[in-house]
């Protein structure tokens, strides 16, 4: 018995759905997945477990977490910054954040190799002090920052401009300090929004490639990231390869993004 | 603690909030700052909560003879509550009472046992017992608006400040919500103001009430001395319905007795153009049979409308009370709107 609702069409729109997400999505993922399963568990298990594919899956995971990670932080601060205070060129600024999301990532990642090598405009200076940023994995995940942090902004901004002001003048009037109703009132507020926002930017992360092999320079246990090695194992003709270690990231890169979205219902207190 | 407050201005940009307001708040009184929006009321509130600061050099905020005027919100000891509650939501009712407890300087914080305490002691005191591992999204309006007044009650603050607290509030729980904030502050006697624009809450509820009007205190004395000897014309109409006679006088729709028109006494005969009966209430409106073209309002039993035999069309006479010298309010001036920049 169909409930009566305003707006009908549920079976038509589930409908035009689903065809979508095949196309779009599961059928792909499927053929991906049958062209891995041509070799057995043993090549399996032998592919994913080399030196190399390790090396570059815990290069892509690490450098993608924490790249997420400071995303968050100054996608934080980004958005704090064009909530709460009204300067000249704010419109501006606001603009500029979404640049990341429309500029070919391969220009992103020559413009970042050339101003971070060690004789680009920023390079030459940090290789002073010994830091080393293009082909390094710190490049990577300099290329990862840049790509992740728009996520960050666009998230948590809203949910920040819906803030009441209310609440900090009740906190306020309560005797808390501004520090402390940041910490105790207005935070707490925005971890929902965080979360989603890192989550956003890990996964582009892990998928991430025209920005990263440019500065990273793709040297093989150091900084070759997973994306990176499928693409080597294809101009080798290993397709099958490729699709065992492509469906093995698609894997863990699944589980990761449960688990993340388990935690965040689990936190997500703000239901009305 | 009484409340004093001095020859405020507040101004933002070049609109005028108050312009040379005074009040005094008896300690211990219900104040009511009663008036249309705009008029300032809610800025006064603020300002003497400290969540708003007056010009600087106009005048002076006193508490109990000590001057607040530049001390932050925080340090007055001021519970303020809010139209909208702002309740921290993530955070569960025991948690937003003791909000104000477990953010002061370890120092002076009370035990963890204490603050416990104390939130079920609030909660007893506002009749939510049971409630304090509830979130503020799983109660009800007026029990929301009841845990905003625990929270700002449990930091023992001096003054009482509500904002429009009621405004929100469904007309039942509204009623009920006043009669028990009324008890409620009868029994802990704390110093009140609230704002409000509803003139029936006002007159009801407070000790005291303070009639504003576009940036300044128009009026202030007991409910029933405003209602009934209202000074100015504006307090006049802002207080309930009244009528407007030819010969400058305001008469209220109760005070005229209705009568048929041939009857003795009569000042004025008129048609019934309107008949509205509201329960155990009849609400005339009678077009006098003399040239004025201004209807009177007449609000007279439904048991005499009903004796009378009267339908719309019918002519009564009307008779108005003695002169009384309140019945000629100063007439309040058309250009004392400080944010009227016309000449």
């Amino acid at each position: 018995m169909a409930k009566q609702r305003v707006i009908p069409g549920f079976g038509l729109s589930l409908g035009i759905t689903i065809t979508w997400l095949s196309l779009i999505i599961l059928i792909p993922l499927a053929a991906l997945f049958i062209k891995a399963a041509g070799l057995g568990p043993d090549d399996w298990k032998k592919i994913l477990t080399s030196p190399q594919v390790l090396a570059a899956a815990k290069l892509t995971f690490g450098a993608s977490a924490a790249a997420a990670a400071v995303s968050v932080v100054i996608g934080l601060l980004t958005a704090w910054v064009l909530v709460r205070y009204d300067f000249p060129g704010r419109k501006i600024l606001d603009a500029m954040v979404d640049l990341p999301f429309a500029l070919p990532t391969a220009v992103a990642g020559i413009t970042l190799t050339s101003i971070y090598a060690p004789n680009g405009w920023i390079g030459q200076y940090l290789e002073a002090w010994g830091i080393k940023v293009a082909y390094t994995p710190t490049g990577v995940w300099v290329a990862l920052t840049f790509i992740g942090f728009p996520f960050v902004v666009r998230t948590v901004q809203p949910v920040m401009e819906d803030l009441a002001l209310e609440l900090e003048e009740a906190a306020a009037s309560l005797g808390a300090n501004r520090w402390t109703t940041f910490r105790r009132v207005i935070f707490p507020m925005l971890v929902p929004a965080l979360i989603t926002g890192f989550t956003l930017a890990f996964a582009r992360a892990i998928g991430e490639y025209g920005s990263v092999i440019f500065i990273s320079g793709n040297l093989p246990m150091k900084t070759e990231i997973l994306p990176r090695l499928i693409v080597s194992q294809l101009e080798q003709y290993k397709y099958e390869a490729a699709a065992v270690i492509a469906s093995g990231m698609l894997i863990v890169s699944f589980a990761l993004l449960f688990l993340i979205n388990l935690l965040q219902r689990r936190l997500n207190w703000q239901a009305r | 603690m009484s409340v004093s407050i001095q020859s405020i201005h507040k101004t933002f940009g070049n609109y005028t909030a108050l312009d040379d307001v005074s009040l005094e708040v008896p300690n211990g009184s219900l104040t009511a700052l009663l008036g249309p929006s705009g008029s300032g009321k809610t800025t006064l509130l603020r300002i003497v909560a400290g969540l708003e600061y007056a010009d600087p050099g106009s005048g002076r905020v006193l508490f109990h003879g000590e001057d607040v005027t530049e001390v932050p919100a925080g340090k007055r000891g001021v519970g303020f509550v809010f139209q909208h509650y702002a309740l921290f939501k993530h955070m569960t009712v025991a948690d937003n009472i003791a909000f104000g407890l477990t953010v002061l300087p370890a120092a002076s914080r009370p035990q963890k046992k204490e603050i416990d305490d104390r939130v079920k002691e609030l909660l007893r005191l506002v009749k939510l017992e049971g409630l304090d591992k509830r979130r503020p999204h799983e109660l009800s309006g007026g029990q929301r608006q009841r845990v905003a007044l625990a929270r700002a009650l449990a930091i023992r603050p001096k003054v009482l400040l509500l904002d429009e607290p009621f405004g929100a509030l469904d007309a039942q729980v509204r009623k009920d919500l006043r009669r028990w904030l009324r008890q409620f502050h009868d029994e802990i006697g704390l110093t009140t103001l609230f704002v409000t624009h509803d003139q029936e809450e006002a007159l009801e509820l407070a000790d005291s009430v303070v009639v504003m009007r576009n940036a300044r205190i128009e009026q202030t004395g007991p409910p029933q001395g405003i209602y009934d000897e209202p000074r100015t014309s504006f307090v006049y109409e802002f207080l309930g319905e009244v009528n407007k006679l030819d010969d400058g006088r305001y008469v209220r729709p109760h005070e005229i007795e209705l009568l048929f028109a041939a009857e003795e006494g009569v000042h004025l005969a008129g048609r019934v153009s309107h008949l509205f009966v509201a329960g155990p209430v009849a609400r005339l409106s009678v077009m006098p049979e003399t040239g004025s073209r201004r209807e009177i309002e007449v609000w007279a039993t439904r048991d005499q409308v009903d004796e009378m035999a009267l339908s719309v069309g019918d002519i009564v006479g009307l008779r108005f009370p003695e002169l009384k010298a309140s019945q000629r309010p100063r007439k309040t001036p058309e250009k004392d709107d400080p944010n009227d920049h016309s000449i």
